[in-house]
């Protein structure tokens, strides 16, 4: 990389040049803090989702319950699913692909370190912006889809801070989305062939993809709902030529790739943490990469299983009932190949492992009531009700956010080089699993009972008060598994073990370096000669194939001190931070129609662009 | 259906967990999927009978291989990992297996797809219009001089007969979902089209619903019911709508009747053989023949429909009709005078 003298240029900023101190965080550019914020973001966004629900299962607790009102519950309901798709499950995601993308393929960084902590700031900011609607007026109450033409009728701001809001958050996505496919494409260590990627990185890689040809799709929806709400343009309404359908086409087109934009990564964190703590390697690892691969090729032909209620016709209702039933065969093999690992392995029950385990138990339930969807005729009774509420959960919740959670308890000693403690690790886990199948399988049942989605309250006599009941001591269970995971958190800042760079005997790059790594990650850039790089550094394999430990320092590539003083990291700026601050005044502006607070969100942009392009990428301090 | 019912119970025991929530009879479920009267909901729940069927027993195979895998492979000293990488045989057996279980599964699904869209010769032809928060249905030419008998929120059918429903969305009117359960599943109803749905009851019971595409505030208070009579009850019940509204003989029910019509009530509501004959709300031409009001909400009497003349939307958040004392400016006077005037349009 070339360097550039500093300046003597008139700025508008003097360049920051901290990386520690709260003003840091601000102006970073390593991909490793900027993880480290994802991740801080989406807790703490998790923490109101789950707060929303705790109050929605609250008010359903007993029927015809007045804990909230129709009006609160659809808000709440509505922003909790937002929440947890847009501002929780896909930014943790993010957050480990962030952190740990570029130092398992070792690499120094993304391709494009600015535009990294551009996607985290509009993120942030797009969940601030959608969030400032409690406050003005009121929030999104037309359910997470927003079904037209309902998304144009409701009064208040809400659902134009929707339409905004979701677009702000797409940029972040698509931003993010094109740092890390060039990231993966080109920055891979020497050795790091394709084949050789870890199973995580090739499923953030298929995920972002899914994101790049997805969010544009939602884009063009909420540019017309916008254009609807705002300007009294005529897309989705019927009474004036407009098609209701043309939303749920498009919205249900990117909504089902979403769903696999929530899974794979989940997938991906899975397949790390069980060959680790199996001790063997995964099993056909070509199988779960070209599954992975071919679900998010296949998901883009199942969207109109959301719609199979919507009079599509019996031969459109074939057609995406085949496609939906034939995705289930990569995923099964999936579930096969995990199984396979653990087969033959040497299982310990760590707590990363016991929330894959969890994963993998739940997600078979949330992966057979899917098929069960696929049955167009049974799906009629079941599209709306709590069944699909139920399973939806296993899949996201059961699944995504357990493999989540393993990934904090997996990678924690790599970012904060304390492990977390394994007791309270594990009555997190057992407290979370029962809790989640407390809350969420009886679901199933009181759909089947026919109970529908999205009623603020119910009349008793229904066969429903009981099981409804039980969800909602569920969901205090869950909400106390998440308390006893932040005084583990807590505790370990001061308390927690420092097990050293490799404390799993792990397999893939990023054990390689420092708990915590280096701003550079890695002093010297790895040589990668097989798939699972560091296992095969560690150990050889005896003539029965079990493997023995290298004699003495093996993993530990020589340190060249020479060659440290040569690194050059991309320096620190305010400008992405600057040039995302204009979007959420740009959405105000729209949502008040001002054109005065659009164009000055446009002009903060357009410092914030020209400062960044202007400014050079590395400077020697 | 018994046997099918015990089947199911003990599929569901296998399954396991929360069996428990189970064991209540669906006597008292009047919403149960699992109970399905008629030949489209019992197609429909055949199908389903399959599937899960398939479904438990994968569940069961595949949850007790990891749970296998866990105990027999848990870590022991001494004992090391088998280092292997797949085995390409398995590999292909295992993804053959599920897909030609799919495979199977697709044809009865394809079959029933267009078996229940398949218009029968015969049907009763209803159409069914959903709105912010109630039903409408039309029985098309089958009033007085080839006029349509409009009814609200109660759909009376004659058993053994398809009904074949046209779901009308309203252009002006938004996304609703009309689902009876126990006779078929759930089709919605979308402004600007049509789509269509078929049930049949055999036997004479009422059947509950409710609207199953959130609809805004009042979703949860969208309901329905499905009355299904004898064809001979059924007629009757027909003559009597095809009847203009009663005339009030008594004299509260004349205040009534004069001042609905003078009051805001006569711009959205139709009773036969006075001059409202506005189509905002339910028609209430023969209001009290019906047991429920208000999207089924309410049961049909006089404490009910005092509370909601008064001020229906304290009663279903978000509803079309406005606050009568608040918004209308009737009296508790002009509230008792209506309520007694409407008791009497049976």
């Amino acid at each position: 990389m070339a360097t550039v003298a500093v300046d003597q240029r008139r700025r508008l900023f003097a360049r920051p040049r901290a990386t520690t101190g709260p003003a840091s965080w601000f102006s970073t550019v390593d991909h490793k803090k900027i993880g480290i914020l994802y991740g801080v973001t989406a807790f703490v966004f998790l923490l109101i989702g789950g707060a929303e629900a705790l109050a929605i299962r609250t008010q359903l607790a007993t029927p015809n319950n007045t804990v909230l009102s129709a009006n609160t519950y659809n808000q709440f309901f509505t922003m909790h699913g937002l929440t947890m798709i847009f501002l929780v499950v896909m930014p943790l995601g993010a957050a480990f692909m962030n952190y740990f993308g570029p130092l398992m393929i070792g690499a120094r960084d993304v391709a494009f370190p600015r535009l990294n902590a551009f996607s985290y700031w509009v993120f942030v900011l797009g969940g601030i912006f959608i969030y400032s609607s409690f406050f003005l007026g009121g929030a999104p109450d037309g359910g997470w889809f927003g079904y037209a033409p309902l998304n144009e009728t409701l009064p208040g701001p809400g659902m134009t801070f929707y339409s905004l809001g979701l677009q702000i958050l797409g940029i972040a996505s698509l931003a993010g989305a094109v740092n890390l496919i060039i990231t993966i494409i080109n920055m891979r260590a020497p050795g790091m062939t394709l084949m050789r990627m870890p199973v995580f990185i090739w499923m953030t890689l298929v995920t972002q993809f899914l994101l790049l040809f997805a969010m544009p799709i939602i884009a063009v929806a909420l540019f017309q709902l916008m254009f609807d709400r705002v300007w009294q343009a005529n897309f989705f309404n019927p009474a004036n030529g407009g098609d209701p359908l043309l939303w749920q086409h498009l919205f249900w087109l990117f909504g089902h790739p979403e769903v696999y934009i929530m899974i794979l990564p989940a997938m991906g964190i899975v397949s790390e943490i069980l060959p680790t703590f199996a001790r063997k390697p995964i099993f056909g690892y070509a199988a779960v990469v070209f599954s992975g691969i071919a679900i998010g090729f296949m998901g883009w032909g199942v969207w109109a299983h959301h719609m199979f209620a919507a009079g599509l016709g019996p031969v459109a209702n074939s057609a995406f009932a085949l496609s939906t039933m034939f995705i289930a065969v990569p995923t099964g093999v999936k579930i096969f190949n995990w199984i396979g690992t653990l087969w033959g392995g040497s299982l310990h029950f760590r707590t990363p492992m016991l929330f894959a385990l969890g994963f993998i138990a739940q997600f078979i339930i949330g992966g057979l009531s899917g098929v069960l969807h696929s049955i167009v005729p049974s799906d009629y009774q079941q599209t709306d009700t709590y069944f699909i509420v139920a399973h939806f959960h296993y899949v996201l919740f059961g699944g995504s956010i357990f493999a989540l959670f393993g990934a904090f308890y997996y990678w924690w000693p790599k970012v904060f080089g304390r492990l977390l403690s394994e007791g309270l690790g594990k009555l997190h886990f057992w407290l979370m699993f029962i809790g989640f199948n407390l809350a969420f399988f009886p679901m199933h049942i009181v759909g089947l009972k026919g109970m529908p989605r999205r009623i603020y309250t119910y009349p008793s006599g229904m066969g429903w008060d009981f099981l409804n009941f039980i969800e909602t001591i569920g969901a205090f269970t869950i909400a106390v598994s998440v308390l006893v995971f932040i005084v583990n958190v807590i505790r370990t800042r001061k308390h927690g073990e420092e097990p050293g760079d490799d404390p799993w005997d792990a397999r893939t790059l990023e054990w390689a370096t420092s708990s915590p790594p280096a701003a550079h990650n890695f002093d010297e850039i790895p040589i990668v000669t097989s798939r699972d790089d560091l296992w095969h550094k560690k150990y050889v394999e005896d003539p029965e194939g079990q493997p023995v430990p290298v004699i003495a320092g093996g993993a530990d590539a020589q340190v060249e001190e020479e060659g440290h003083g040569h690194i050059h990291l991309p320096s620190p700026s305010y400008f992405p931070f600057v040039a995302s601050l204009g979007l959420p005044v740009i959405g105000w502006g729209v949502v008040y129609n001002k054109p005065g607070v659009m164009i000055l969100g446009g002009i903060v942009i357009l410092l914030g662009v020209f400062g960044w392009a202007l400014e050079p990428s590395v400077e020697e301090v | 259906m018994s046997i099918s019912h015990r089947g199911k119970r003990w599929l569901y025991a296998l399954v396991g967990l929360l069996a428990l929530g189970l064991t209540a009879c669906s006597g008292d479920e009047p919403q149960n999927v699992l109970a399905p009267v008629g030949k489209y909901a019992l197609k429909e729940d055949r199908l389903w009978d399959l599937t899960f069927m398939f479904a438990a027993v994968i569940f069961v195979i595949v949850e007790g291989v990891l749970v296998f895998t866990l105990v027999k492979f848990r870590h022991r000293p001494g004992r090391e990992a088998a280092q292997f990488h797949g085995n390409t045989k398995l590999e292909i057996i295992l993804t053959l297996i599920p897909a030609t279980i799919l495979a199977g599964i697709a044809i009865p699904t394809v079959k029933t797809i267009f078996d229940v869209a398949e218009k029968p010769a015969n049907a009763l032809e209803v159409t069914v219009v959903g709105h912010q928060f109630w039903w409408e249905f039309r029985y098309t030419g089958l009033g007085p001089d080839g006029t349509d008998v409009v009814t609200a929120n109660e759909l009376h059918i004659p058993t053994g007969q398809e009904v074949y429903l046209t779901l009308e969305g309203k252009a002006d009117d938004v996304n609703h979902s009309f689902w009876v359960p126990r006779l078929a599943g759930t089709q919605d109803v979308v402004p600007g089209r049509e789509n269509h749905l078929l049930m049949r009851a055999d036997t004479p019971d009422t059947y509950w619903g409710q609207c199953k595409e959130y609809c805004g505030l009042s979703h949860a208070n969208m309901r329905q019911r499905v009355i299904a009579e004898t064809p001979a009850d059924f007629q009757t019940w027909l003559a009597e709508q095809q009847k203009p509204g009663v005339k009030p003989t008594g004299g509260v029910a004349a205040a009534g009747q004069k001042a609905f019509l003078a009051n805001a009530c006569v711009g959205c509501h139709t009773i036969g053989g006075t001059e409202a004959a506005a189509e905002v709300g339910p028609n209430l031409t023969h209001l009290a023949s019906r047991k429920v009001f208000a999207g089924a909400l309410l049961e049909l009497n006089k404490e009910n429909l005092i509370k909601w003349v008064s001020d229906a939307p304290s009663v279903k958040p978000g509803s079309r009709m406005p606050s009568g004392v608040k918004d209308l400016g009737l009296s508790p006077q002009d509230v008792q005078d209506i309520v007694t005037y409407l008791l009497t349009l049976k």
